[in-house]
């Protein structure tokens, strides 16, 4: 294994019956990254998950996490990975406290739970139950649980489904630490914003296969070079001069407006360069960019959100 | 082995203080028990008076000397195989006991952490009642009180292994407690606690000789009216096998989510 890789993920199959959630998954995640499986909701990413955390076996294939084999050194590789699952609960009744307390004493090293519990705004709630917790106070709870025994490894499933936007982007500054405190993160989420703000790398995961893997721009830039660019003008022969653009594509104008496609970020410098060359009057100038989104319908032909 | 160990002790405080927050764990688990038992005994003699006592009718004092502490002993296991069906089904619908299992805690532990704290309140019922009885209830008698917790225990111990096994099957937290409620009340009647299985109707005594219950309950009243364990190692020794085969049955058919 290569010592820079943490996660090695070779060529795994699992089928529940008939239905195939994982067939020929294969990747690596690198040490100190957030790699992020992304997908649509029965992709079979929580499934991938699953079975690199040693809670599933696979069909076939083979698993190496920090050069342990998942499922026959379990006992090993739990004391070196931290865990959130997908709508896991807690006892209703436990408290905050008891739970950090608890799961510290599973493990022959732990952190302290004062300020871990601080850390991730949690200390006010030490004494509260699990079940008046807000959604995103959960979500921090659990984050704590994976922390709770300082892991090389940290797996988050969906960590931030049925967040309000306020609580998610906390949630994603949270992830972002744990990162830049050295240590690797292996993500599944289905909200591709999530992917593309927080994931250094990603893999596209439907229908149980890995459709395409790298850098979330660099997905982007491979499958949706395309660019668009939308100024508003009153300048008479703007439509004409948008046109003569070597690198536009296409230019729909309607009234003042012009939404201008074509390729590449030669683009916008392009249409910045023939706006001042004409001395046009702008009052709207917006680039709209691709999203993974965008990729995922370019693969697959299919809104990710359907 | 020794953390294992560590890990039960510390689920089973954890799992106890949750279970006292239950709004009605408590109150279900140890007063109803107690209460019926009170309730029960006074409306049969109709008086807690002692000068009533000597008085009533050989058969009423019968009842409460040995039938009414025996049928209130099976209803604290009863209820007690009840809450662990329901906690359990409860449980794995949460996805709780999927996320301990993915901890070092082995499987085992979370389980028996359950069934400890189910013994704990049983014993902790028995001894109230106990307690209340010698209180309000005036017949002086000396039961073996020392052999009929360990005879309670075991029992208990053995039917909750049935418990894991009723979890298995109920399909979902909401069905856990009527579907358990369904198939350990009926036992009840046939299991000797009110008409001695030999004067049931053939083929309801042949189910009747089949159900666990009725070994628990012929143990409970001979332990209690003062017979040795000599008399009863039938009885120890079908509960002892219950116990090996639902637990058998229950590693197999267990689920976990």
């Amino acid at each position: 294994m290569n010592p820079d890789h943490v996660i090695e993920v070779d060529a795994i199959r699992k089928a529940y019956g008939p239905t195939v959630a994982a067939d020929d998954v294969s990747f690596t995640v690198r040490r100190g990254e957030i790699f992020g499986l992304i997908g649509p909701n029965g992709a079979g990413k929580t499934t991938t998950m699953e079975c690199v955390e040693g809670l599933r076996a696979p069909d076939s294939g083979r698993i190496e996490v920090l050069g342990l084999d998942p499922v026959g050194d379990r006992r090993a590789l739990q004391l070196r990975i931290g865990v959130q699952l997908q709508e896991a609960q807690l006892q209703k009744r436990i408290k905050v406290r008891e739970a950090v307390d608890f799961w510290q004493s599973l493990y022959p090293t732990a952190v302290e739970g004062g300020p871990l519990l601080r850390q991730l705004g949690l200390h006010d709630k030490r004494d509260a139950w699990f079940m008046t917790l807000s959604g995103g106070q959960k979500q921090r709870l659990f984050i704590a649980l994976a922390l709770v025994n300082d892991p090389e490894v940290v797996f988050l499933d969906e960590l931030t489904t049925g967040l309000d936007p306020q609580a998610r982007r906390a949630i994603w500054d949270l992830v972002r630490g744990i990162r830049d405190r050295g240590k690797t993160v292996f993500l599944t989420t289905h909200l591709m914003e999530e992917a593309e703000r927080l994931c250094d790398r990603v893999a596209i995961l439907d229908h149980g296969r890995i459709i395409d893997m790298d850098r979330p721009a660099a997905l982007v830039e491979r499958h949706c070079p395309q660019r668009t660019v939308v100024v508003a003008t009153d300048f008479p022969a703007a439509s004409e001069r948008f046109r003569t653009v070597p690198s536009a594509t296409t230019v729909r104008s309607l009234g003042g407006r012009h939404t201008i496609d074509g390729r590449g970020d030669a683009l916008v410098t392009d249409i910045i360069h023939t706006i001042s060359e004409h001395r046009m009057p702008v009052s709207e100038f917006r680039t709209v960019l691709p999203t993974l989104e965008d990729v995922f319908l370019t693969l697959t032909g299919r809104s990710i959100r359907a | 082995m020794q953390a294992m160990l560590r890990h039960l002790l510390h689920l089973t405080w954890l799992e106890t203080k949750i279970f006292v927050r239950e709004p009605l764990g408590v109150f279900g688990s140890v007063a109803v028990p107690v209460l019926l038992f009170l309730v029960v005994g006074r409306i049969a003699i109709g008086s807690t008076d002692a000068q009533a006592i000597r008085e009533a009718a050989p058969g009423d004092v019968e009842f409460l000397r040995t039938d009414l502490p025996v049928f209130v002993a099976i209803l604290i296991t009863l209820s007690a195989v009840l809450s662990l069906v329901t906690i359990i089904a409860i449980y794995r619908e949460g996805g709780i006991l999927k996320r301990l299992r993915a901890t070092p805690v082995r499987p085992p532990t979370i389980l028996l952490a359950h069934v400890l704290v189910k013994l704990l309140f049983t014993a902790a019922t028995l001894g109230l009642m106990v307690a209340v009885g010698r209180r309000f209830y005036p017949i002086g008698f000396d039961a073996p009180l020392a052999a009929f917790t360990v005879a309670l225990a075991f029992s208990t111990w053995s039917l909750l292994s049935i418990g894991f096994v009723i979890a298995s099957v109920v399909p979902t937290a909401r069905f856990a407690q009527p579907l358990g409620a369904l198939l350990l009340y009926p036992m009840i009647p046939l299991s000797g606690l009110f008409t001695p299985i030999e004067m049931l109707p053939p083929g309801l005594e042949m189910v009747a000789r089949y159900l666990p219950l009725t070994y628990a309950v012929s143990l409970l009243r001979g332990i209690w009216s003062g017979n040795g364990w000599s008399a009863h190692l039938g009885d120890v020794a079908v509960l002892g096998l219950v116990f090996l085969l639902a637990t058998a049955v229950a590693s197999k058919t267990f689920r976990w989510e």
